[in-house]
């Protein structure tokens, strides 16, 4: 048990946690404006201060943070479910047309870096939190197609896998059955840094404009809000990006462990 | 005066105990072999005597070469020592090299680090044509993937000889060889103790290895030193019994039943297996290698067939087309009859009456499933598999054959050793009652006892299952105990083939004896008698 | 060596061709027709037409790619629907903004990077790895443009040492020039530095476990030695490949950034055109971005096979 994985376990949960607690509590309605008191520095009655429409920070963080995972979630779920599958299916037949195929498609999406890629559908089809989501689980496709063909590549050369095929199973029946378990830390230590990429991404897509919309809170909205305001009211500007450091690094923290929780169990088995 | 010195050498890595007062001593000129099994410390010894063990690890004792203690050295004279006065050769040539720099380079560099001269250039040249590299016929700007095992580890041992080092360490230097590179390998550094008169610590699990070549012998178990002796001495006294049982395990023969009168099973007939090479030019017709080429036996029921021959021979692309994992480019493969593959497809009818047992014993099995799941994947190729206790009897029928229990079945596989394992692989490849069973290379990996306890193994249910297989191995004294018959390939093509005994006694093909020749033998121990060589 | 670069070089044009093909055919089905946006809704159908016509819009969608194609490659990209001045003209003055900035990022980030991997490297497990390893972690996780914002507060606003943000502009000189760019280079490169330090940390210490690196040390070589002569080579080739995708996420970062420092580049003008739905300069620039992306990967294949003479000789 690594300290790296306690506390990035601790520290993704309490913030994680935070985040959904606001759908049943937050200290105030994030959505009630209380001009006259705006910028508000942190304090008692509100503990993280008030914004220039004079809303509670805490409140709005808790919200915003919930959007961020929302979003990163989705997008991690479009990667994973079309990812994956690829990926199985190049490493099933290494270098035949399939995986050919797969893999230059993967090399043109990854030509296209993120930003651009979200710049392109949102100049087509508009900005919006679904273009977003869009737009990063396109791009976390290739990651996973990658991770999993790398880890099923060397498992095909395995001796089990062999016998296996000397029992009559197919290709799809061995990777679901035998290969699909075997990287399944990997895509999971992946899926721990992509969830984290996710919050980031969010927050630089809104901060442009290009993802999660007004009225709704996000971490990244409300750094594109502070912007302005940043000299007035520096904490308006330091909490959420507290925020999303706090995730991102909880996260990775945890991607981190569970890597070297993971790991030394598949060593074993190797030796 | 001897020329290393190991006195009460213990070291521990946490709370494991890895060497236990171990007591060492070389003489300039000499060959000390030091062997034993798996685990045993022998490369630790290797590791202490360089001064480069893992950083967890402690000693206790002392190390003296030339009388200069080595345990206490600062790292800066030991830097000074090593590649100057103690070289050292590793297992792996083909890891052992830095992919990235020409070998000239990677030889020159020990020249040039200890003895900084303009003419690091020509004895580089020099000590490359001495280990049989010439510089005309395999150049120094040539990278290590240019290069075969067999050069490769030659320029390890130039890097390690350079300077003439007093004493050469060789750790399982031939092991990763072929038997006919190995032969080549072992004279030259017998050669080059005899013109530099260092010595040499040969680490080594082959007990014929060490008596062809050692003049004194150290055997390790467990950390400890069990026995040392003069090789001819030892060899006839051979006085504590972990020695006797290792020299026994290593010559050891198991007893075949006869096999039934010859109907045949399996007939292969002028079998191709080619692979396309990429184009040597763009748009030029690429190019094919024949791994198999227009190989034709047959396989008798109840008969146990060998198959030796060196790596790259085309053994493996064998293996997998007979098993069906891979479609013949030409010729066929009949089962009774029956072809083994059409259209490119496994016949799935034919396949479910073979089976196979791989060589490592720690990859063949899903590490993530239980043994219950593990032995019975094959019955994956039967229409209706059987269910309920049937199926529990099966599977402790298959365990109790390789002799196991039936309990084990709700095991996980990382709770085995290595040779339990292959008895698992045994017991899957039992559990479907094929008519066929390929062996390949299914005691490779396995030190000699436990190798001793699978050949035994597989005599018995061959007594007991009348068992047919197909035993490949490159090692031939294995071949030799277990077969009726055997064939011998080279390049892709058989070049021999008859009944084991008159294959070994009186090979015809040339290839054939140059691979009798070079397997090093234990002398035969039980004719010669007590002399009066004492140490 | 020639082989192989062929093959890359083939596989270049190949994914620029592809490429293109999608920017065009999303670009395709924007809705709404750029012709229209423009004279507003109230244009009469002639002008339309005649607007239209000017645009190039009526003739068929593959004449219409080729024609795009045809003048990316020798240097028209077309006129801006907007401003009625060539996009390559507004594209030129844009990226002497963004790619010496981007440059500059991947230059402070290596500055930082190798030495820090190294470092931790060669000092696994102890206080000194611990430390490079926990700030990488802070490093990884912090966004670039908020703490872009931090810079702003900290060295323009409260130490004025730094421009809070605008371009001087290179005709003021190279430091004049430099000086603006450095906080957006920092804030670009922090991230990304902490990101290399431990792919160059890692990579290193797999090396440091290979068998050639037991050779070398039996050689006589010091722990140190061997890092330098055998271990940094080999650990190019991972390395090489962040550095590669690092190029790729500062150069469009840089659209980010240059929000914070209201920065005349790349990222301004796209925005500006977005808005505007000044479709063909989006289509450029996007198309012009992941021509930079297609080439790096190119150059980092070809340095691929600089350091590692596998990849030089035919198989």
């Amino acid at each position: 048990m690594t300290r790296t994985l306690i506390i990035g376990a601790a520290l993704s949960t309490l913030l994680i946690g935070l985040a959904l607690l606001s759908l049943v509590w937050t200290p105030y309605d994030h959505t009630s404006l209380n001009i006259p008191n705006k910028l508000q520095p942190p304090g008692a009655a509100h503990l993280l201060g008030t914004d220039h429409l004079g809303r509670d920070i805490l409140s709005m963080v808790m919200v915003g943070a919930r959007t961020s995972l929302g979003v990163a979630l989705l997008a991690l779920a479009i990667g994973l479910s079309l990812g994956v599958p690829l990926g199985l299916a190049a490493a099933m037949h290494k270098g035949n047309w399939l995986d050919e195929t797969i893999m230059r498609g993967n090399d043109i999406v990854f030509a296209f870096p993120l930003l651009v890629m979200a710049i392109l559908i949102t100049a087509v089809f508009g900005p919006s939190a679904t273009n977003a989501i869009v737009a990063f689980g396109i791009f976390n496709i290739p990651v996973f197609a990658r991770v999993t063909r790398g880890g099923a590549l060397p498992l095909w050369e395995r001796e089990f896998i062999l016998a296996a095929r000397v029992a009559g199973k197919s290709h799809a029946h061995i990777s679901i059955e035998h290969i699909l378990p075997n990287v399944l830390n990997l895509l999971i230590v992946q899926g721990t840094i992509q969830f984290a990429l996710g919050i980031q991404v969010e927050a630089a897509l809104s901060f442009v404009g290009l993802g999660v919309q007004p009225p709704t809170p996000s971490l990244g909205r409300m750094l594109a809000d502070a912007q302005t305001l940043v000299t007035l009211a520096p904490h308006i500007a330091i909490v959420p990006g507290v925020a999303i450091i706090g995730i991102v690094m909880g996260l990775n923290l945890l991607g981190d462990g569970l890597r070297d929780a993971l790991d030394p169990r598949l060593q074993k088995a190797r030796t | 005066m001897s020329l290393l010195h190991i006195d009460n050498l213990s070291l521990w890595i946490g709370e494991a105990d890895i060497l236990k007062s171990v007591s060492l001593r070389v003489n300039p000129g000499e060959i000390l072999a030091i062997t034993g099994e798996s685990g045993s410390g022998k490369s630790m010894t290797a590791l202490a005597i360089m001064q480069l063990l893992p950083r967890a690890a402690r000693t206790s004792g002392s190390i003296r070469l030339d009388g200069a203690e080595l345990t206490t050295l600062p790292e800066r004279d030991l830097c000074a020592l090593r590649g100057n006065d103690i070289g050292m050769i590793f297992q792996e040539p083909m890891t052992a090299l830095n992919p990235v720099h020409s070998i000239g380079r990677q030889v020159a560099e020990t020249i040039r680090l200890h003895a900084p001269s303009a003419d690091a250039d020509t004895q580089m040249r020099d000590i490359l044509t001495r280990v049989g590299l010439p510089p005309d016929r395999v150049p120094p700007n040539r990278y290590p993937h240019e290069l075969s095992g067999g050069q490769r580890q030659r320029v390890v041992i130039a890097m390690a000889i350079a300077l003439r080092p007093k004493l050469l360490i060789a750790d399982e230097p031939t092991t990763a060889l072929d038997v006919t590179t190995q032969a080549q390998i072992l004279t030259l550094l017998k050669e080059l103790v005899r013109d530099f008169g260092m010595g040499l610590i040969l680490i080594t699990h082959d007990l014929a290895v060490v008596a062809d070549t050692a003049d004194r012998i150290a055997i390790m178990r467990d950390g400890e030193i069990v026995e040392t002796g003069r090789t001819h001495h030892m060899l006839q006294t051979r006085q504590h019994p972990y020695t006797r049982m290792l020299f026994k395990a290593s010559t050891h023969q198991v007893k075949l039943p006869k096999p039934p009168p010859p109907t045949a099973l399996l007939d292969v007939q002028h079998l191709q297996c080619s692979y396309r090479l990429p184009r040597p030019r763009p748009f030029a017709r690429p190019g094919q290698f024949d791994a198999v080429k227009d190989v034709s036996f047959t396989l008798m029921h109840g008969e146990r067939l060998g198959l030796v021959g060196e790596s790259g021979c085309g053994k493996s692309t064998l293996t997998r087309a007979l098993l069906g994992l891979e479609a013949p480019s030409r010729g066929q493969i009949l089962l009774d009859g029956t072809p083994v593959t059409t259209q490119g497809k496994a016949n799935l009818k034919i396949r479910r009456r073979m089976q196979v047992v791989f060589q490592d014993p720690f990859g063949s099995f899903n590490p993530r499933h239980r043994v219950a799941r593990l032995i019975t994947e094959p019955f994956h190729l039967l229409d209706s598999p059987p269910r309920g206790p049937i199926r529990r009897d099966v599977m402790a029928d298959a365990l109790t054959a390789v002799g196991l229990k039936p309990e084990d079945a709700s095991r996980y596989i990382h709770e085995f050793s290595g040779g339990q394992r292959q008895r698992l692989a045994i017991a899957r490849a039992l559990i479907i009652k094929p008519d066929l069973i390929i062996f390949d290379e299914a005691v490779s990996a396995l030190d000699v006892s436990v190798r001793a306890q699978i050949l035994d193994l597989i005599a018995d249910l061959c007594r007991t299952h009348g068992l047919t297989y197909l035993f490949i191995s490159h090692d031939l004294g294995v071949v030799r105990s277990v077969t009726d018959r055997v064939l011998v390939m080279q390049a892709g093509e058989i070049v021999e083939q008859g009944q084991t005994d008159a294959v070994f006694t009186k090979p015809q093909h040339p290839y054939t004896k140059k691979l009798i020749a070079a397997v090093p033998k234990l002398p035969d121990l039980r004719m010669q008698p007590l002399d009066g060589d004492r140490i | 060596m020639l082989r192989y670069m062929l093959k890359r070089l083939a596989s270049l044009v190949l994914s620029l061709a592809v490429a293109s093909l999608i920017i065009f055919a999303l670009i395709e089905v924007a809705p709404g027709d750029p012709a229209s946006f423009m004279l507003g809704i109230n244009a009469q159908p002639e002008t339309l037409a005649a607007l239209r016509a000017e645009l190039g819009l009526d003739v068929p969608k593959v004449q219409r790619y080729l024609t795009w194609v045809g003048g990316m490659l020798t240097g028209d990209f077309g006129t801006s629907y907007t401003y009625r001045t060539p996009v390559a003209e507004m594209v030129a003055d844009r990226i002497a903004v963004s790619l010496p900035l981007a440059l500059y990022a991947l230059i402070l980030s290596i500055l930082i990077a190798f030495p820090a991997g190294i470092f931790a490297a060669s000092r696994r497990g102890r206080p000194g790895d611990l430390g490079v390893m926990g700030a990488t972690q802070f490093g990884v996780a912090l966004p670039n443009f908020w703490f872009a914002m931090m810079l702003v507060l900290v060295f323009a606003i409260q130490l004025r040492w730094f421009p809070a943000g605008g371009f001087a502009g290179w005709d003021k000189g190279l430091l004049a020039g430099l000086t603006s760019l450095t906080l957006p280079a920092i804030a670009l490169a922090l991230p990304q530095a902490a990101i290399l330090t431990r792919v160059m940390r890692s990579a290193l210490l797999d090396v440091l476990g290979e068998d050639f690196m037991r050779t070398a040390r039996a050689k006589g070589l010091s722990a140190r030695q061997t890092l330098w002569r055998h271990g940094l080579r080999n650990a190019m080739i991972p390395v090489l490949t962040i550095i590669g995708l690092q190029f790729s996420f500062l150069f469009a970062g840089t659209i980010i950034i240059e929000q914070v420092f209201y920065l005349p580049g790349l990222g301004r003008l796209i925005f500006q055109s977005i808005s505007a739905r000044d479709l063909i300069v989006v289509e450029s620039v996007v198309m012009l971005v992941v021509f930079a992306v297609i080439l790096i990967n190119f150059l980092v294949d070809l340095a691929y096979a600089v350091v590692d003479p596998r990849l030089r000789s035919p198989k």
